[in-house]
């Protein structure tokens, strides 16, 4: 009797049988609205604040060059002086051309003249590196560019 | 002895952990943002012969590298550059019945700024020690004063600010009636103020970089 009373009593069991359902919802949603990171960071990249931005869609043709001081944990090796990278490297300016050359030969040929490179630079950085680099891309002809930056008050960049 | 034939039901008890395992694999390896920035075209590098420019068609902006602007030779402060910007581009310095009159320019017609948008240059000049964030946002106000011109017509001519009108060229969802319908119109109000900003390497040589 006593036993029977405590069943009776006690709340139902909630079923877990759609919990995978629901996860895996989740995992396709964001399977589908995430685009996978590709590159670690060799470099500080606090990018400026720009508000008449444009979207960089279809990043098959993209070329990203990343300009900044090297992170903390290398600096103490490479001092505090803005470098460029390329890949997953730090590279020399003399580097950029070949390099980009090495992705833009990597793309089908269909989408060649299509393709942009997108300057990720760090806006404690000096004008003077970024000019360097634009003047490498227009030796070899590449001639789209975009400067990457954060959707934001532009104004935040002169503090 | 028949019971033991039957297939045994297989456990799904751990499906939502695997399920669980992948989900957090994902939310690690990837981000969500994309990209957005100024897009820019950068002159070709082969010679072109110099063209001559009247100097009151050039909008010489220059920053030096405590990040100071000069903007035709007065200084002048970061809030007041989109402005001045418009007003020089949207001056319409060209008396009536010249061939570069232009009609919906709405500007005080002085006669020491640009005869007309399509002829009016920005030079933007910058020392190589300024800081980037800075250069950024002086390309992004020339740019809102661009936008704005371009902005202003197509309200006027079609109801719909240009802005809005590149997001619905871009969005993949617009059928391609509508986009060459959207595209005769862009290029419109792009020819009414065509982006000229140049990049001088010296003050006599001036390198365009088109939009």
């Amino acid at each position: 009797m006593k036993n029977y009373r405590n069943t009776k009593n006690r709340l139902p069991a909630v079923s877990t049988a759609s919990l995978p359902d629901i996860v895996f919802m989740l995992l396709f949603f964001f399977m589908t609205v995430t685009t996978v990171k590709d590159n670690t960071l060799l470099v500080d990249n606090r990018l400026p604040n720009a508000d008449q931005v444009k979207k960089l869609e279809k990043r098959d043709r993209i070329i990203e060059i990343f300009v900044g001081k090297p992170s903390p944990e290398l600096a103490s090796v490479l001092g505090s002086e803005p470098k460029i990278q390329l890949d997953n490297r730090l590279a020399t300016i003399n580097e950029v051309a070949p390099y980009v050359l090495s992705e833009l030969a990597k793309k089908p040929e269909a989408i060649r003249n299509l393709v942009t490179v997108s300057l990720k630079v760090d806006q404690e950085v000096n004008v003077g590196v970024v000019s360097d680099i634009k003047e490498e891309l227009r030796r070899v002809n590449l001639l789209k560019v975009n400067y990457t930056t954060y959707q934001g008050d532009a104004f935040l960049n002169a503090q | 002895m028949a019971r033991n034939n039957e297939i045994p039901e297989v456990n799904a008890g751990s499906m939502a952990d695997i399920a669980f395992l992948l989900l957090i694999f994902f939310l690690v390896t990837t981000t969500i943002e994309t990209d957005v920035g100024l897009d820019r075209k950068l002159p070709p590098k082969d010679p072109t012969p110099p063209i001559k420019v009247q100097e009151k068609n050039i909008f010489r902006v220059s920053l030096n590298k405590k990040n100071e602007l000069l903007v035709e030779n007065e200084i002048m402060s970061l809030e007041n550059l989109k402005s001045a910007t418009i007003d020089f581009l949207d001056n319409g310095g060209a008396p009536k019945g010249d061939g570069n009159y232009c009609d919906y320019c709405q500007g005080d017609r002085s006669l020491y700024a640009s005869d007309s948008p399509g002829r009016a240059i920005v030079s933007l000049n910058s020392d190589r020690e300024a800081t980037y964030g800075v250069y950024i946002l002086v390309q992004n106000e020339l740019t809102a004063a661009y936008n704005e011109l371009r902005s202003r017509e197509a309200e006027r001519l079609f109801n719909l600010g240009y802005e809005e009108m590149e997001e619905i060229y871009f969005d993949p969802q617009t059928d391609l009636k509508a986009k060459s319908e959207l595209k005769a119109k862009i290029n419109q109000i792009r020819t009414m103020y065509p982006m000229q900003l140049s990049e001088a390497e010296t003050n006599m040589n001036l390198i365009a970089e088109f939009q």
